[in-house]
């Protein structure tokens, strides 16, 4: 008897997980990876799960075989994922520039923790953000999404699926440790209310020379010819043109850079995820994402409940960036403060959208960010907020 | 109209680019050779040509897969025999073949080479040895004998080279050949023979680089080399049993027999992803 893709219904379901389970409603049917603390539980449950559905698992010698072995298994036409931490998510640099200038679909999760190096590989840490956004050499561009629950292990794989295959980029689902190994409720719809967005397919018989890179469309993305499907199609990591020939020209270069960056910023709004609380009258505003998010929330609560009107955007979408909400509430809050699980990341994001002040609330990572000193912060500039604007306008 | 004697179509123009051309390649050298000996057999094989895929990594030889009309994936550095896994085992109807380099399969990707040997991985690699990083400019490679000199060893190679028939052999290829590029026939034959033969194959073709290796090494001429493999080369039987190890050495540059032949041509289970369907599972949630 084969096992069910989807298992609709209500669990209690480590992250980890619920991860999994995401990537095999969504129609996930290659994995390939390497044991790395703490994401080995996607792995593992891959092993067991893919076999039920029809797919297929195999550990691969090291993560650069995973990336690798996920860009093939997926340029045959099947959605493909690779599970990792920081060490082996490094290791992954290379080839997602591969993936990008092929335009072949993959989903990467990273459950991150404490870095760099072999740094704390049972801890949390959120520092691997920015690596995500530019860990590769040259100019792309990608979508990341920081889940903050084992309930969006499952919901934002589905959707880096289907960003991924939509769009024809690599998907990060940027986790931690904290939501990794947090065992909590999940629902796990029917499966007619997974959405689904499928890859943009040719549309011409392989005979009336179609060209692989011709992207004919405002959303700037060509369609995808698969392995075996006789269309005889060429692709290389090399610069290309149309015809994905390699061209070593000015020219052509940045016209092919441009049109996979420009790809990703057209189409941001299917891509952007984000979240408020509190956020209609709020004059300090808490901007964190993933587990940090859950003690900012907790935080913010506690200021408005001692009459500091605080709220929190909560970054679903690392990348693209959210800025339009980030925009609007640069018209009423007073001050900005980030909280995250590293040394000031997002906050450089942050940093570039508004004038206010920003203060950041870090950690290098190891253990959650409690709610404390976020709290702390909050209070701080609710109490300091003119010294703290007299002091970023004398520095301006 | 067309001269009688004036061919208009070649057989094997369906399976080359020849919008790409003229290609890369120096003068002299031998990577042009084998790829018609891979086209000739995919055009034998019987197997349909969409069915055949094409996927190398960086380098002279690697280049290949751009002029090959066949859906050709020209990946990173090192790094074809992973994504070859990847595609042939989610599409298993697939013929996927490796066409590399002796730098891009032995180096930066050797412990990729060995994994898929022993995993016997049902793809096709064809390799090109030419004892020299050549698309660089002609810098030490792993297959470089001692001594020999390179842009980066201008003092002589410190170091020993990898021997790929024993290297492919210990890692468990099932089946493992090598030839020069003056053996056009054998290595088609090997080709085809490969297209037919379940698990992970291994061709090695020794391929004249006079503009990187030859120049270095007082081998000016492509079709010096040639000249040299067919005046050296020794027909041997499979390892160990009828071929000790040590002669599978080469050095082009000294007065030995270059040893060629197939070297491993046995049975072994091929992968294969674990199915269910045909077994009872607990369903988990």
């Amino acid at each position: 008897m084969k096992g069910r893709a989807i298992l609709t219904g209500e669990h209690f379901m480590h992250g980890d997980h619920a991860c999994t389970e995401g990537a095999i409603a969504a129609g996930c049917r290659f994995f390939a990876g390497y044991p790395i603390t703490p994401s080995t539980e996607i792995a593992e449950r891959m092993a067991q799960r893919l076999p039920e559905v029809g797919g297929v698992f195999i550990q691969m010698e090291d993560e650069i075989a995973s990336i690798l072995a996920i860009i093939g298994a997926s340029a045959a036409g099947t959605r493909a994922m690779s599970a990792t931490s920081g060490p082996g998510f490094s290791l992954m640099m290379e080839n997602i520039g591969l993936a990008v200038m092929m335009e072949i679909p993959i989903v990467i999760v990273d459950v991150q923790r404490g870095s760099p190096s072999t740094g704390l590989p049972t801890l949390p840490g959120q520092a691997d953000v920015m690596q995500a956004r530019w860990g590769s050499h040259g100019d792309y561009a990608i979508a990341a999404y920081a889940p903050w629950s084992p309930q969006e292990m499952f919901d934002l794989t589905v959707l880096a699926f289907n960003v991924a295959d939509r769009f024809r980029i690599p998907v990060m689902v940027m986790s931690d440790e904290v939501v990794g190994h947090m065992v909590e409720r999940v629902v796990i719809p029917p499966e007619e209310q997974i959405p689904r967005w499928e890859r943009k397919r040719p549309t011409v018989p392989p005979e009336n020379g179609f060209r692989p890179f011709l992207a004919e469309d405002d959303d700037l993305v060509p369609p995808l010819a698969h392995a075996g499907e006789g269309y005889r199609v060429h692709f290389t990591g090399l610069t290309h043109d149309e015809r994905g020939y390699p061209d070593m020209s000015a020219e052509t270069h940045h016209r092919l850079v441009t049109r996979l960056v420009e790809k990703v910023r057209r189409n941001a709004d299917a891509m952007i995820r984000y979240e408020g609380y509190g956020l209609e009258d709020a004059k300090i505003v808490v901007i964190s994402y993933g587990c940090t998010a859950r003690s900012a929330r907790r935080a913010i609560g506690q200021a408005r409940a001692a009459g500091i009107p605080a709220g929190l955007l909560r970054l679903i979408s690392l990348w693209p960036f959210p800025e339009k909400p980030l925009r609007e509430l640069a018209r009423q809050a007073e001050a900005f403060i980030v909280a995250e699980m590293n040394l000031g990341q997002m906050i450089c994001e942050v940093e570039r959208y508004v004038a206010q002040p920003v203060i950041g609330v870090n950690h290098a990572g190891g253990a959650m960010i409690p709610p404390a000193p976020i709290l702390e912060a909050i209070e701080e500039v609710a109490t300091r907020g003119a010294r703290i604007g007299r002091r970023k306008a004398s520095a301006g | 109209m067309a001269h009688a004697l004036v061919a208009e179509k070649h057989p094997l123009d369906d399976l080359i680019r020849t919008d790409r051309m003229p290609h890369i390649w120096c003068p002299g050298c031998g990577i042009g050779i084998v790829m018609r000996c891979y086209a000739q057999a995919i055009l034998e094989s019987g197997i349909p040509v969409e069915q055949h895929v094409i996927v190398s990594g960086i380098g002279c030889a690697a280049r290949t897969p751009g002029y090959m009309n066949l859906d050709s994936y020209h990946t990173t550095h090192g790094r074809p025999i992973p994504f070859a896994t990847g595609l042939k085992l989610v599409k298993p109807e697939l013929m996927v073949t490796v066409f590399s380099g002796d730098g891009d399969l032995a180096a930066i990707g050797g412990n990729h080479l060995i994994h898929a040997a022993r995993r016997n991985v049902d793809i096709k690699v064809i390799c090109i040895n030419n004892f020299n990083y050549g698309m660089t400019g002609g810098q030490v490679g792993p297959t470089t004998p001692l001594g020999a000199k390179t842009t980066t060893t201008p003092y002589g190679n410190p170091e020993n080279p990898f021997n790929f028939p024993y290297l492919l052999a210990a890692a468990g290829a099932v089946f493992v050949s090598r030839w020069t590029t003056i053996h056009a026939r054998q290595v088609k034959e090997d080709i085809l023979y490969t297209f037919h033969k379940p698990g992970f194959t291994f061709i090695e073709v020794l391929a004249p680089c006079p503009v990187g290796f030859g120049k270095s090494n007082n081998i000016d001429e492509g079709v010096e080399e040639m000249w040299l493999y067919r005046r050296r080369c020794v027909l041997a039987g499979r390892v160990p049993d009828e071929t000790p190890w040590e002669a599978l050495q080469v050095d082009l540059r000294e007065e030995r027999p270059i040893v060629v032949g197939r070297f491993v041509d046995e049975e072994r289970p091929v992968y294969r992803p674990v199915r269910l369907e045909d077994k009872p599972s607990e369903h988990r949630g």
